[in-house]
């Protein structure tokens, strides 16, 4: 029977998406590294300030493992949130699990811890980095109703795969900070099918942002991570030189005000205008030979 | 932020077990933390973001105290203004995920 990604919490997924029983989580609820800024601002804390990390097996595989509770905060990465990302992946570095998989759903910077949460993102992508440079391949799974922006919506492009739902939602600012900032003209947050469209899985997959696009299952999302174990990409000058020359001509496929059918016409993506109403499968086998250029 | 401590005196003895965490801490809801403790008790620690509801909070750990009578526990929750239907669910949730941590 199919299982919504979307619908579990972060350690539901953990439990459902590795070897059963293999999770082995460090600071743990029990040990109670909570956020140092919340209780001045009157605002509980969570017993793992809203990410959980430890190791796990997948298809038998020792891997290292973080995943963001989205309901908490908007799974936004406050400081201990912060630190914790960084410290599982430099202990990546020491242990040399066969990878590292992080369960992304986050707003991005929680805004309440300011600063200290900015830091912490950028030290996330620093070590992402680094444990990518190490060859141990860093995988995001996106799939949560939160979606990924913000700072973790630039670690999850620095990741060497992304898996994503249809439902899921990847970028950098969020609808409504489009909206408020640009006005409604710009950007209207309420038309979901725009959100989706411009932020969306399948969007995400035609334009090579994402490797894999999956069905909302947790069984989905478990074969496409075994599929991302091998999934290591060279960080070499070479290769983002590529990359940025493949988002340049996608900055010049579609104008400032165009749709995002256009651009998947553009991309040559056949029956654009339907790409909405496809089911996953049909999707996938409309992929052009340029989004899987820019994936790599 | 307000914080609520109770406790109340048990009759099951709890043998150790593995800490039970259930709930998130978000709108209108709580998670609920459950570990073994060497009290011959059952304590409740609540950090809540609505303050002035102590008089319930007691009602609602008592009522759960009473279905339980844990003895050797330690309760915590983190609470962002759940209500006292879903307070008692996720207590029970914790109880019944004890069922399972036993060994």
């Amino acid at each position: 029977m199919s299982l919504s990604f979307a619908e579990c919490s972060a350690r539901e997924r953990i439990a459902l998406l590795f070897d059963e029983g293999s999770f082995h989580e460090w600071l743990p609820p029990s040990e109670r590294v909570t956020s140092p800024h919340l209780a001045q601002l009157g605002l509980p804390a969570a017993f793992d300030d809203g990410v959980a990390i430890g190791r796990a097996r997948l298809d038998g595989h020792g891997v290292f493992v973080a995943a963001q509770e989205g309901a908490f905060m908007g799974g936004g990465v406050g400081e201990v949130h912060g630190a914790k990302l960084v410290g599982l992946l430099r202990r990546a570095l020491r242990d040399r699990p066969r990878a590292v998989l992080l369960l992304a759903e986050s707003g991005g910077v929680r805004l309440h811890e300011a600063n200290a949460g900015l830091i912490g993102v950028s030290e996330v992508m620093r070590a992402v980095l680094d444990v990518r440079a190490a060859g141990i391949p860093v995988v995001v799974l996106i799939g949560g109703a939160n979606g990924c922006f913000g700072g973790m919506g630039i670690v999850a492009r620095c990741a060497d795969r992304v898996v994503m739902s249809d439902i899921a939602r990847l970028a950098m600012s969020g609808p409504e900070v489009i909206e408020a900032s640009h006005g409604v003209e710009e950007f209207d947050s309420r038309d979901r099918a725009l959100v989706w469209r411009t932020t969306g899985g399948k969007h995400r997959y035609l334009s090579g942002d994402c490797d894999a696009l999956v069905e909302d299952d947790v069984a989905a999302f478990r074969t496409a991570a075994i599929a991302a174990l091998n999934g290591s990409r060279p960080l070499t000058l070479a290769a983002l030189e590529r990359e940025h020359a493949g988002l340049t001509q996608r900055l010049h496929d579609v104008a400032d005000d165009e749709d995002a059918v256009l651009l998947w016409q553009r991309l040559g993506v056949r029956e654009a205008a339907q790409v909405p109403d496809m089911d996953v499968e049909t999707l996938r086998s409309h992929r052009p030979a340029r989004g899987t250029q820019l994936a790599g | 932020m307000e914080t609520l401590t109770y406790r109340f005196a048990g009759a099951q003895r709890l043998p150790t077990f593995a800490p039970v965490l259930v709930g998130v801490v978000a709108s209108g809801n709580l998670e609920v933390l459950l570990e073994p403790a060497a009290s011959a008790d059952c304590s409740f620690h609540i950090e809540t973001s609505a303050r002035g509801f102590g008089t319930i909070w007691e009602a609602v750990l008592r009522d759960f105290h009473e279905r339980h009578g844990f003895q050797g526990a330690r309760v915590s929750i983190n609470d962002m203004g759940a209500t006292p239907a879903v307070v008692s669910l996720r207590l029970d949730q914790a109880a019944a995920g004890l069922k399972k941590a036993l060994p």
